[in-house]
């Protein structure tokens, strides 16, 4: 079992939880995963690590409410224990020999944007961190970022902070300003992340895209996890979960992530009934 | 007297039309008078023909001799000396290759229904045993068994009962490997495997889930941080191959390993899982293994129509003779000598927005026809031209055979592999490392259960003479 060491709610559909997991926190590396079950009937669903901590032995995740697992997850509290969490899975985010980079990560895939700026800065790379997201209440690790980066641009769809505008303007016109990336790392929805590499194309900066989609057991077993990046089938679980985002068919992984979609929408509900059912 | 019936007493199964409508096991097993009937079909014949049969050698004349007798616990000790999933092994094993196939009495007439008798044996043992089994003397050596699938267990369990303190490491949450994942409820209930690993835990053994060696720990540090004198490597062949099609990406398609793991492991069929699996109306499985039997089966129980599509006859199916029959009874159509070249997408023309689009709608298949034999001895089969058609189909599960997982090889420096990622050892199991076996998938690609335990056991000895030889070194 693996006891939950603190939880925070970061904004109202994502929570941050620090794991008792000294095995993982060990090995984790920014860019990595790791596979959970809250209980003995729950399913496997991978989270990519947010950060972690070896002399403490905690790994950090972070998660949006999306379906019924997260929803059960988010319905835990400080104490209680997952009954598996296993890791660290797939390859670390490559960082070494980068001068200057540009991360850019929207909603909760900031969560996962943030272990990777914090390492490159901690490397002597130049960070320009961009992160957009629906809006003000929705913002989540301004400080952390600020922290790991020498250039930090929050972005809002309705501008209730920062800028109001998408990452891809922001970006645009930083590449336009003159700045020059040795590689631009992007995490967060699969639309967001195609159209920063459809930009970053344009100007030919490589681009890093982290992938994040439906697996079981994260060792190259089931295969769910396959997607097309230059013409190539790959798993994301072992042979990701970054690849290089302009040879990514993001169409294709678009249209494999909503596969379970009226099955989440259903145990979500289901879960939320039952939550205050038990609440009552 | 022998009983001197030339066919084997049946085995009672739940009828077809009952079966296909629940994961409950078909085959009910024989009842003791059964069990004593078809037992005193065997000769006992001075030349064990069956024991040459068996990858792990049980004394099978031995034990069917005590079942005559009716003394189905000594019958049990006999087995237990030579395998230690014998549960698992009545069920699985393809006997008419093995045991079976090498009876005198199949000569003329059908032969002694080992493998029936053998589960017989330890269902009884299990449902009956009153002792826990004694706990060896610790002999203080550590070792530590990647995988929890027959290999692994086997490999284990022998060294346990030798004093060995052993630890299995596990990638998945649930102990048993392809016992757990891959083979289904209806043909190996899990609670079987579950007994069968308790016992192995009572023998001292410990069981670490959700490890994954190479990622979570080294073999390096099991050995020189954690203080294990060997390792034995039992990882299994996990990857699953597609077919590298055009369409193999469409929502709808699976890997069998992926369809079985969802119902087997994660229990998606039943109402309390969080993990979901989808009902398709018209199910095509590609490939004709004992796999592609499972999965087709399962989705059979899951209320689809279900074809099973083979590029070679009916002849040369690789699948058991059993889970072939089964699958004929329980409605799955064959369509033999076809090969699938292209899986087509759904798309509503109305709407390009609608969620369905780019699901399966369709597989594009070519009827083949069988021409000279290849290497492996099977005549090839070639394409009939003009023969291109569609198959009406919303699922297409590949069940194509599986190759080992390369994340031991490229975590574990000079462990010396062959270019299809199978592991090289010598006949016992040694690698090209000292102090690391291993044995079953892992080496041998995808093969049977009782062939992984086979190996499994021959590791065990020879991880035992190597400790032995290095303590009498030392001393």
């Amino acid at each position: 079992m693996y006891k939950i060491l603190t939880k925070k709610v970061l904004n109202p559909t994502v929570v941050l939880m620090e794991i008792d997991a000294p095995l993982v926190a060990k090995k984790a590396e920014p860019g990595q995963f790791i596979i959970l079950r809250t209980d003995e009937n729950g399913e496997r669903i991978p989270l990519t690590i947010a950060d972690f901590d070896r002399k403490k032995g905690s790994v950090t995740i972070i998660f949006q409410i999306v379906g019924g697992t997260t929803y059960k997850l988010s319905t835990m509290e400080k104490g209680d224990s997952l009954n598996d969490f296993v890791g660290p899975l797939g390859k670390a985010t490559h960082t070494e020999g980068l001068k200057k980079v540009a991360v850019v990560g929207g909603g909760v895939g900031c969560a996962i944007a943030y272990p990777v700026a914090k390492k490159l800065h901690s490397l002597g790379c130049e960070v320009h961190t961009i992160c957009g997201f629906r809006n003000q209440d929705l913002v989540i690790l301004e400080k952390e970022f600020k922290k790991a980066s020498s250039k930090y641009i929050l972005m809002t769809d309705d501008g209730s902070a920062g800028e109001k505008g998408l990452v891809t303007d922001a970006l645009r016109k930083l590449i336009e300003s003159g700045e020059k990336y040795d590689e631009v790392i992007t995490i967060g929805p699969l639309p967001m992340m195609k159209f920063v590499c459809l930009l970053t194309k344009e100007y030919g900066i490589k681009t890093v895209a982290s992938m994040n989609p439906i697996m079981i057991d994260g060792t190259g077993m089931c295969g769910g996890c396959r997607l097309s990046v230059g013409g190539k089938m790959v798993f994301a679980c072992v042979d990701g979960p970054e690849f290089d985002g302009h040879l990514i068919d993001f169409d294709e992984a678009m249209s494999r992530s909503n596969l379970y979609g009226d099955f989440e929408k259903h145990k979500y509900e289901e879960a939320c009934n039952l939550f205050k059912k038990e609440v009552k | 007297m022998p009983n001197m019936s030339l066919v084997k007493n049946p085995m009672p199964t739940q009828s077809p039309e009952e079966r296909i409508k629940n994961f409950n096991e078909v085959a009910l097993g024989y009842t003791e008078e059964q069990a004593i009937d078809e037992a005193k079909r065997c000769l006992n014949c001075k030349n064990k023909m069956c024991m040459n049969g068996c990858p792990v050698k049980i004394a099978i004349p031995d034990f069917i001799a005590k079942v005559a007798e009716g003394k189905f616990e000594e019958a049990y000790e006999i087995i237990l000396k030579s395998s230690s999933l014998p549960a698992v092994c009545g069920r699985v094993c393809p006997q008419e290759n093995q045991c079976e196939g090498r009876c005198v009495r199949g000569i003329k007439g059908e032969p002694v229904a080992i493998g029936r008798l053998e589960r017989f044996v330890a269902d009884y043992h299990n449902k009956n045993a009153q002792k826990a089994p004694m706990k060896p003397l610790k002999n203080g050596h550590r070792v530590a068994i990647i995988g929890s699938g027959p290999a692994g267990l086997s490999c284990a369990s022998d060294l346990a009962k030798r004093g060995y303190d052993v630890t299995i490491f596990e990638a998945l949450h649930t102990p048993g490997g392809v016992l757990v994942y891959g083979i289904p409820e209806f043909r190996l209930p899990k609670d079987v495997v579950k007994k069968e690993i308790d016992g192995l835990k009572e023998l001292g053994v410990k069981i670490n889930t959700n490890i994954v060696v190479g990622k979570t720990l080294s073999i390096e540090e099991l050995m020189r941080e954690y203080g294990y004198e060997a390792v034995f490597i039992g990882s299994g062949a996990g990857l699953p191959k597609f077919m590298r099609i055009p369409g193999e990406n469409l929502k709808g398609v699976f890997s069998a390993n992926e369809y079985l793991t969802r119902i087997n492991l994660m229990k998606a069929y039943k109402a309390e899982s969080d993990t979901p699996i989808m009902s398709y109306t018209r199910v095509a499985v590609v490939g004709g293994g004992n796999v592609a039997m499972d999965a087709a089966r399962c989705a059979r129980r899951m209320g689809a129509e279900v074809y099973i599509v083979y590029r070679r006859g009916m002849e040369e199916l690789p699948a058991r003779k059993e889970e072939v029959e089964h699958a004929i009874e329980e409605g799955i159509i064959f369509k033999t000598l076809t090969n699938p070249v292209e899986i087509l997408p759904y798309i509503d023309k109305e709407n390009p927005r609608s969620p369905g689009n780019m699901s399966v709608g369709g597989m594009k298949c070519v009827e083949m026809e069988l021409g000279a034999p290849d290497e492996s001895g099977r005549r090839r089969p070639v394409v009939k031209e003009g023969s291109e058609h569609i198959l009406d189909v919303d699922c297409v599960i590949m069940s194509l055979g599986t190759s080992p997982n390369p994340l031991i090889k490229s975590t574990t420096e000079g462990l010396a592999t062959e270019y299809w990622g199978g592991i090289i050892v010598d006949e016992n199991g040694l690698t090209s490392k000292e102090g690391i076996y291993a044995g079953g998938d892992a080496v041998t690609g995808a093969a049977t259960v009782i062939l992984a335990m086979g190996a499994g056991k021959t590791a065990a000895n020879a991880i035992d003479d190597y400790i032995q030889s290095k303590k009498r070194a030392f001393d």
